[in-house]
């Protein structure tokens, strides 16, 4: 019987031995998608995820704070903004994981420093010249080393020795709002352009839901990217940019009217992979966040710690993963910002391992070398 | 903000610095050393479709026609089979074109057998649009790349400075095509010489000849114009004198509007004129009984269409036989004051402002008078001169302008030209394509409207969503326009929410909208 016993253990772990291989095997040929949502400007984690149950966060963030008490609740402390209902779903189902409180190791404010360390994958700004998700190609199972980006060039993080294509609509129809918004203000001082941009401006608002119409948008590229990655024969890795999240005035409109859009991508990718978002995993992040406190302007100026998401049929969801500092004045870092507790690095870092079933020391080496002595989180994917 | 000298001699005397140029260290030598350094056939133009080709595609599309009115095809043809009625007995015209149509070729179309057999004619027009739609862009495309890769901007930007005072527009199928060439034939290798020789070489090129309607002009006692006048032509049309070219001349290309010649000199000038046209693709019965044989595309004088008799023109009288008589006139007109007066103008206005400062103007004026209309030294003028070095921008860029120094700042040598002719197309100022034989305005009121520049900050997304980040726009600021930046574009590149946002910004910065 104790022979039996143990054998009969044995066998079952040498048939979880013999099996893991062979399915990593056959996904790698079929199966598997990972797809790099960045939100470039810097993304207030903070009013996508809201702290409710956190004392300070009604009084750090006064209207901003207004939005959650629509917003679906996550756990005890943590509610979605009301934008994102298709994204509520997925968390209900099960499909949609926050992180909170994280940041990559870049610890300035700047955008241009700081996207170039969350997509390098470096310690510092220009360090590193390739790109995580190009190194990424190199340990995963080579059948599904098959990226692409979603844009007309192919953006830092995945340039590298590995091969990427990229893949964008010809020309966009207008002008991203952000950028609108920003040529006013350069205008400001020019009284000729100010006036010529200000009856654009007039006109443009007369002809055109101008949210509508980027939420249209952001849905379109997430169909796109369905599109080119739901074939049996079709890319597996892709990332996409999305601009606008630089929220510096009148953050309660815009931010809405951006969480509408990256949900309405999340859904039109779901509904556009089929079967195969059972075996997805979306990363969604950011360069670093935003104040907690609000501005004058009605808007949040560039901080640190942040949230990220990872969404789809392959991730353990349902959860949000933080460490919480907290919001009291004291807690916050340099006295102004969300204090990162969790790295970004270690975060995807788990997620790709996870998802790939590969070894996350290795993961951890490749995508971020000079990140020292920390461990890849576990757990994220379903497996 | 101020602009160094530096910054003004590469954006407003250039055509916009190149993140590879460096800042002159003395801005007005460098301009001057251009003048001497200018190549009038870069590499870039290689790719311009040469002149009997592009003639060569015209006078074959005239042939076919010629061709297949004579068997009864086309226009009429479809006319015929369009009425509802059956046609009345066929009148003895009609007869003579169905013998016509027996006689049919070898080697032509059997009507049926074409994608357009229901009107070969329209078939062969459709063709031959084709081939001169893809020679001009050709030619937009090699005139951008000549402009992007030059090491001389300042006389690249006089080149078209001059393309656009003689302006002719690629509307008409005949122009389409050769447009571009009377830039690289005409005006690039004259730019160094004098007006007088630049001013021989575009009325004698068959773009200008074509589009100001020259070569269809027959003077009314020419030997052609006797053997027609005898003749009732059966659509009623008569042949004569075309003043068209003549009256641009002395309005547009020289002595400017209202300076004093009266519709007589326009209708005498129009009489020396005659005999002025092109081999081989001239249209109408005047072109065709000029005797114009020879390469199609070619400058011919017409002995045959060729007004007889003395000429009086603004109190002067010129006695010359043949082509030397109008040669003599657009002698007298390229030196004459009022002449001086006019491009002394247009070129202030082009590089000290829209309302040319009068001083300025005096000072070009008398060096064109005291060289006879030599152009370096016009252009060298405008170098020493204090109007043209005020370190506020003067100039809001035009469309052209524009795209060429964003193209530049962008480091790219080379583009598409279908791409460049889109664009340029979207931005209001298509190559070649002014319209009307006055060109483009020169003034910020035609081009700084509020559609217009959301169309540039349109582009320019598209623009940095190519380069990416691959580009610093924060560095790259500095580097084309060195100590000039105002400190509010700046301020807006440095919060960009991405380098791609940033070098957005900086395509359509104030400092890149004007010069």
């Amino acid at each position: 019987m104790h022979d039996r016993r143990s054998f009969l253990i044995g066998s079952a772990g040498a048939a979880a031995l013999a099996l893991a291989p062979r399915m990593a095997f056959a996904k790698a040929e079929t199966d598997r998608r990972f797809v790099f949502i960045i939100q470039r400007g810097a993304a207030d984690g903070l009013g996508t995820i809201g702290a409710i149950g956190d004392p300070a966060f009604a009084g750090a963030r006064g209207q901003l704070a207004e939005d959650f008490a629509t917003g679906k609740k996550l756990d005890a402390t943590f509610a979605l903004h009301p934008a994102m209902t298709s994204l509520g779903g997925m968390y209900d189902a099960k499909e949609a994981l926050f992180a909170h409180a994280i940041a990559s190791p870049y610890r300035d404010r700047s955008h241009f420093d700081g996207q170039n360390v969350l997509e390098s994958g470096g310690l510092g700004a220009y360090q590193v010249k390739d790109g995580w998700m190009n190194r990424m190609l190199g340990v995963i199972p080579s059948g599904e080393a098959k990226a692409i980006a979603i844009s007309a060039t192919i953006p830092l993080a995945m340039r590298g020795p590995h091969e990427v294509t990229s893949y964008a609509p010809s020309a966009l129809p207008q002008a991203s709002d952000d950028l609108l918004t920003r040529v006013a203000a350069l205008y400001q001082g020019d009284s000729q352009l100010h006036g010529l941009w200000s009856e654009a401006m007039d006109t443009r608002q007369l002809t055109s839901d101008l949210a509508d119409v980027s939420v249209k948008n952001a849905a379109a590229t997430g169909q796109l990217a369905a599109r080119l990655l739901a074939p049996a024969n079709g890319a597996r890795i892709a990332m996409i940019e999305t601009g606008g999240w630089d929220t510096h005035a009148g953050q309660r409109d815009r931010l809405t009217a951006q969480l509408k859009g990256l949900d309405a991508m999340l859904a039109s990718l779901k509904t556009g992979m089929g079967p195969v978002w059972n075996d997805t995993m979306i990363l969604v992040a950011t360069e670093f966040g935003r104040t907690v406190a609000v501005n004058g302007t009605g808007g949040t100026d560039h901080g640190t710690g942040s949230a990220a998401m990872l969404v789809g049929g392959a991730v353990k969801g349902g959860r949000v993963v933080a460490d919480w500092p907290g919001l009291g004045q004291a807690a916050l870092f340099e006295g102004r910002d969300l204090k990162p507790t969790l790295g970004l690095d270690q975060f995807v870092a788990g997620a790709v391992a996870g998802h790939y079933q590969v070894d996350p020391g290795k993961v951890m080496a490749t995508l971020f070398p000079d990140t020292k002595g920390q461990n890849a989180v576990g757990g994220l994917s379903r497996v | 903000m101020a602009a160094t000298d530096a910054s003004i001699a590469l954006n407003r005397f250039g055509l916009g610095a190149r993140p590879d140029d460096g800042a002159p260290d003395d801005p007005k030598a460098w301009l001057k050393h251009q003048l001497e350094a200018f190549d009038p056939k870069p590499a870039a133009l290689a790719a311009v479709p040469p002149r009997a080709r592009v003639a060569g595609e015209l006078a074959d599309f005239y042939d076919q026609q010629r061709q297949l009115r004579q068997m009864g095809l086309g226009r009429r043809q479809q006319q015929q089979r369009a009425a509802p009625a059956p046609m009345p007995p066929a009148a003895p015209q009609d007869m003579a074109m169905a013998a016509a149509a027996t006689a049919v070729p070898p080697g032509t179309p059997e009507p049926g057998a074409k994608p357009d057999a229901d009107d070969p004619l329209k078939d062969a027009r459709r063709f031959v649009g084709r081939q001169v739609r893809d020679d001009y862009a050709a030619a937009v495309g090699a005139r951008i790349n000549a402009a992007l890769s030059s090491t001389a901007p300042f006389a690249d930007r006089l080149t078209h400075f001059w393309a656009n005072h003689f302006a002719v527009s690629a509307d008409k199928l005949q122009v389409i095509g050769l447009s571009g060439l009377l830039e690289f034939e005409a005006i690039r290798p004259n730019l160094t010489r004098t007006f007088g020789d630049m001013l021989n070489a575009v009325e004698r090129h068959p773009a200008m000849l074509l589009y100001l309607d020259q070569a269809v002009s027959v003077g009314p006692n020419s030997t052609a114009g006797r053997f027609a006048a005898g003749r009732q032509r059966p659509n009623g049309r008569k042949l004569g004198l075309n003043e068209n070219l003549a009256r641009e001349i002395m309005e547009l290309h020289t002595l400017g509007v209202r300076s004093g010649y009266t519709q007589v000199d326009v209708t005498e000038f129009a009489r020396a004129l005659t005999g002025w046209s092109v081999a081989g693709i001239g249209r109408g019965p005047g072109a065709r009984m000029a005797g114009t044989a020879g390469t199609p595309g070619d400058f011919v004088f017409a002995e045959r269409l060729h007004e007889p008799g003395e000429r009086t023109i603004i109190g002067r009288k010129y006695g010359q036989e043949g082509e030397k008589q109008a040669q003599a006139v657009l002698d007298t007109l390229a030196t004459s004051p009022a002449t001086a007066q006019h491009l002394a103008t247009k070129l202030a206005r082009h590089f000290a402002g829209d309302t040319p400062p009068p001083a300025l103007v005096q000072r070009l004026q008398a060096s064109f008078v005291k060289t006879g209309g030599d152009l370096p030294s016009l252009y060298r003028v405008l170098i020493d001169s204090p109007e043209c070095w005020v370190p506020q921008p003067v100039k809001f860029k035009s469309p052209w302008e524009w795209t060429v120094s964003a193209y530049r700042a962008l480091g790219m040598k080379q583009v598409q030209p279908l791409a460049a002719v889109g664009l340029l197309n979207q931005l209001g100022q298509p190559t070649w394509k002014p319209g009307s034989p006055a060109g483009y305005d020169d003034i910020a009121a035609s081009w700084a409207g509020p559609d217009a520049l959301v169309r540039r900050v349109e582009a320019s997304e598209r623009f940095a969503t190519r380069a990416g980040a691959q580009i610093d726009a924060r560095a790259l600021a500095r580097k084309l326009f060195p100590a000039t930046l105002a400190p509010a574009t700046e301020q807006a590149l440095a919060r960009a929410e991405s380098p791609g946002q940033a070098l957005a910004l900086l395509l359509v910065s104030p400092e890149m909208l004007r010069r």
